[in-house]
């Protein structure tokens, strides 16, 4: 076992990065500098520090690993850190994208950059932290507390709408939260502790468990976002700056997934097999009316954010499966997301620093130019279509696959987001790279070393993960296996209770 | 050691405080002030020095037990900061008026009396006191029109409002032959005829007021934006605990017995205040006024914690009010910062790109809005989280259902006034701050974003706040 509290170390360093760039003062271009090293180490050594955590987690323990537990608001609110193989892949993705986002920000944040910087760190931290926390209490803390940088993030440095977008971006999640704070109240009036692991043994009455799995979806589909909620997500996407609509796609969506796997299907068995056909439909529904809005998207980002919610519709839809594939490739889609989608705004980003437009009848022609601009960025639309050798298709596949043991036509309708999700890509592929080179892209010049820095790595996890899905799948396999064992022994039983009757 | 000590030192030294002045001339105004200050501090040590335990003294009218200790404490925190905060708009040579400090002083005084009430006649005496202070010093810029019309606004619905109070007073103890709020419990154990009910009801409403609850809060915005600024600061803290502790007291110790009937009444008022401090802050311009609907809204959500009627609420109460006084002083440190050119401003406006031309300012404020709209992990969470628990336990899951919501709406237009901080193009810059202002606002901002890495402290001293009134 650990002696040193290397989750907390983890989740707290960038903080102190923060800090440092807090304190350190000088004239504006050094300052501005200095920020952006300052950021860059410290995202960096995180994610060095949280490698150690891969490299210490034994992938056959279920449970939770490297916790830690400390007194806090009360005997029943605890300080309660931990992973297991369903969060440790969340930190890492989150970890390993900070220092790119920083990157990428590198030249096209010029105002007030240190406080981008602290406001990107302190964001990190809250993200880890809503990974880690094992108390719902200390959970809802990093959750919420995230909405305030990333307010800032899209308000401060967004585009002409970003007031707007904000707005809409902070209202929306923290409706949907507030309820679920009622029910992490219920829950902690019920079982008299807020500690998940505990809560995970604890069975819940039948109707509080419909109200409060209700609220967690509350919570979680505006998160995810799923259809009807997701409005807020284009709008925050489009006028967030780059690196923020990466961290947007890559990692706080995957907060809804991750809730949904953490809370709703381990407390609230019952419910959720209940709400299952609910979830489906809305998947569905997600995968065909987001695909075919997508088709219609004169903005380049704005079609990358409808691609994102019908991509989050498989991730429901195997989550809520129940089954051992559909859970394992929930979590696989949702990492696979977090890689391309990200990568996705980054190439957005490459030609907007460029250009400044995102309008997709502005562009034409790239792969003149920039051949190897249009080369990665192939790489991810083949990725986010789905295409076998990379990574988007083992999570689609996966997810489908254990919706398929299910419900058939939930599977077969969704199979149908396949090949939507070529028609719209292709196309803005299509539109973007090939075709005559417009007159005013003439001079556009190619892929930088520092952007091939941002993005080489991208492509490098997406076609080995592509072909080689194992680490992710391994990872996680334990943790699954039990969550899908205590799961379907929960409805097994309800099943039984009620032919009893 | 006598239970009233504190309160008698509080009264001699306001004597001896008017008497420096009365002979001395204005000129001592700062002189003044700073004893007061002294003379605060020096009650609140006593305090703390009184044997712990129960007392009581003047046959139960006056009980000194640890939630009058916690709640005394709290106001005497807000007096003391409110002082503080007042020293400029004193220092001014066509004002100095050593009377504000005095009356401040003699405010507190009858705070302090009220939050010990035992009975109904010790609830008004420290009420009238309370307030019969706070009126003169709502109008106390008296050259300026809308002062004066805010002093004699807030008299005229106070002295109706008393009336109510007395009116309902008088009721209860018709019904039940007694004042004691122990003998009204022993009298309502098994339920309450019509007659003290609406005794009650008066009774609540007089209190609705001074705590400006929906609806009795008319008074509230035009007095908030009328007054001097630092006495809007005092109107929104210290006298705020009182009457909640007294709200609380009442309630909870003379009528246990018709929770029931109390109940229904603090729901419909908490979920009206909660709705009207949120919606009608909306369209406010006058950052004054926006914070008189902010506290509307705030007493809202302390009596989401009353309506529970359990341990679990008053303490929710407890913290909420602590955090509630904590977030208001450090705001109107940042609205009494609003200056420019020696002008005070007060539009919201006029924070333009204030995170630009005082970065820092901007951020504390912001933690201060962000808390307020309780968002995690700011204090104002907290103060949340304990007044909807207890109402999640007590079953009140309507009032938790529209209480949060009606939070949501809040939230929006704290944002706004960080949008207008933060998204909007700088204007000229703000005056540098003085040294008092920074540090009400510095020891503010601090509680509030750091109160969760330590929040044992206040919620165990709440907590047995909380038990000594069961």
């Amino acid at each position: 076992m650990t002696t040193w509290p290397i989750l907390s170390l983890v989740t707290f360093l960038p903080v102190f990065g923060a800090l440092i760039v807090y304190i350190s003062r000088g004239d504006d271009e050094a300052a501005r500098r200095n920020s952006r090293w300052i950021a860059l180490w410290t995202t960096l050594i995180t994610f060095a520090v949280s490698l150690i955590l891969v490299w210490r987690f034994d992938p056959a323990q279920p449970d939770f690993q490297f916790v830690e537990k400390a007194p806090w608001l009360a005997n029943t609110i605890t300080y309660h850190m931990g992973v297991d193989g369903i969060s440790l892949p969340f930190v890492i993705l989150t970890t390993a994208l900070m220092p790119i986002c920083i990157l990428a920000s590198w030249k096209s944040v010029t105002v007030r950059v240190r406080e981008y910087m602290m406001a990107f760190l302190l964001l990190e931290t809250l993200m880890v932290g809503t990974f880690c926390a094992l108390d719902l209490v200390l959970f809802y803390l990093f959750f919420e507390g995230g909405l305030i940088p990333m307010f800032l993030i899209i308000g401060v440095w967004g585009g002409p709408r970003r007031v707007y977008a904000s707005f809409k971006f902070f209202l929306y999640t923290l409706l949907g939260s507030v309820l679920m704070l009622l029910a992490i109240m219920a829950l902690y009036w019920n079982a008299g502790t807020t500690d998940i692991p505990t809560l995970m043994h604890t069975a819940v009455p039948r109707n509080l468990q419909t109200w409060a799995w209700l609220a967690f979806f509350a919570s979680f589909a505006v998160k995810l976002p799923m259809w009807p909620v997701h409005t807020w997500l284009p709008d925050a996407h489009v006028e967030a700056p780059t690196a923020g609509s990466v961290i947007l796609a890559a990692i706080l969506l995957k907060m809804g997934g991750y809730g949904f796997l953490r809370f709703s299907l381990p407390m609230f068995p019952a419910a959720s097999h209940d709400f299952a056909p609910l979830i489906f439909s809305l998947s569905v529904i997600a995968i065909i009316y987001t695909s075919l809005v997508a088709l219609m998207q004169e903005d380049i980002k704005k079609l990358i954010a409808y691609s994102s919610v019908a991509h989050m519709g498989f991730v429901t839809m195997g989550i809520f499966a129940g089954t051992t594939q559909g859970v394992a490739g929930g979590v696989f889609q949702m990492v696979s997301h977090g890689i391309v989608s990200g990568a996705l705004f980054l190439c957005v980003g490459v030609v907007y620093d460029r250009m400044h437009t995102r309008e997709i009848a502005a562009y034409g022609g790239l792969v003149n130019r920039m051949p190897l601009y249009a080369l990665v960025f192939m790489v991810f639309t083949l990725a986010n279509i789905g295409l076998p050798g990379t990574s988007g298709f083992i999570g689609e596949f996966m997810t489908l696959i254990g919706t398929f043991k299910i419900s058939i036509p939930t599977a077969s309708l969704a199979a149908t987001g396949v090949i939507l999700s070529a028609a719209y890509a292709l196309w803005l592929y299509r539109k973007v790279i090939f075709g005559v080179l417009k007159p005013s892209l003439a001079s556009i010049k190619d892929l930088t070393l520092r952007e091939c820095l941002t993005l080489m790595p991208l492509v490098a996890l997406t076609i080995l993960f592509g072909i080689y899905p194992k680490p992710v799948l391994d990872m996680s396999a334990a943790s699954v296996q039990q969550l899908v064992n205590n799961y379907t022994t929960a409805v097994t039983a309800v099943k039984a209770a009620g032919l009893l009757q | 050691m006598l239970p009233v000590l504190p309160e008698l030192v509080l009264a001699a030294g306001a004597m001896v405080l008017l008497m420096l002045g009365a002979y001395r001339g204005q000129q001592t105004t700062s002189l003044v002030t700073g004893l007061a200050i002294c003379l605060l501090v020096l009650t609140g040590g006593l305090e703390l020095l009184l044997p712990v335990g129960k007392l009581t003294t003047f046959a139960g009218g006056f009980i000194v037990d640890d939630f009058a200790r916690f709640l005394k404490i709290l106001a005497l925190i807000g007096s003391v900061a409110t002082l503080v905060l007042s020293a400029e708009y004193l220092a001014d040579p066509s004002r100095r008026i050593f009377e504000f400090s005095i009356l401040v002083v003699l405010s507190t005084l009858g705070m302090m009396v009220l939050i010990s009430a035992g009975d109904l006649i010790m609830l008004y005496l420290g009420l009238e006191l309370m307030s019969l202070a706070l009126y003169v010093v709502a109008a106390s810029n008296r050259d300026n029109i809308k002062s004066t019309e805010a002093g004699l606004k807030y008299f005229v619905l106070g002295a109706l409002s008393s009336g109510m109070l007395l009116y309902g007073a008088s009721l209860i103890y018709g019904f039940t032959g007694t004042v004691s709020f122990a003998g009204i419990a022993a009298a309502t154990k098994a339920g309450a005829g019509v007659g003290i009910v609406f005794g009650l009801v008066f009774l609540l409403a007089g209190l609705c007021f001074k705590v400006s609850a929906v609806p009795f809060h008319m008074w509230t915005p035009d007095v908030y934006e009328g007054a001097p600024t630092p006495v809007t600061a005092f109107f929104a803290s210290a006298p705020k605990v009182a009457a909640m502790a007294v709200f609380t007291r009442a309630t909870l110790t003379a009528f246990p017995g018709i929770l029931s009937q109390w109940q229904q009444i603090v729901v419909f008022v908490a979920i009206a205040s909660m709705a009207l401090g949120s919606f009608a802050a909306i369209g406010q311009k006058n950052i004054k006024r926006l914070m008189a609907y902010s506290s509307i809204g705030h007493m809202g959500f302390a009596l989401v914690g009353l309506a529970a009627g359990t341990p679990e609420g008053a303490q929710g109460v407890l913290v909420y009010i602590t955090i509630y006084v904590s977030m208001t002083l450090g705001s109107f440190a940042v609205i009494l910062t609003m200056k420019r050119n020696g002008q005070h401003v007060e539009e919201i406006s006029d924070l333009s790109g204030l995170s630009r031309t005082n970065p820092l300012l901007a951020f504390v404020f912001a933690m201060l809005l962000f808390s307020l709209a309780g968002i995690p992990p700011l204090a104002g969470f907290f103060a949340k989280w304990y007044v909807f628990v207890a109402a999640i336990k007590a079953g009140l899951f309507t009032l938790a259902v529209v209480g949060v919501v009606t939070s949501v709406v809040g939230a929006y237009y704290y944002l706004s006034i960080i949008k207008v901080m933060y998204f909007d193009e700088p204007l000229v810059r703000l005056d540098p701050m003085r040294m008092e202002l920074r540090t009400v606002l510095a020891v503010a901002g601090l509680f509030n974003i750091f109160f969760f890495v330590y929040p044992g402290p206040l919620v165990s001293v709440a907590t047995a706040a909380a038990k000594s009134l069961f």
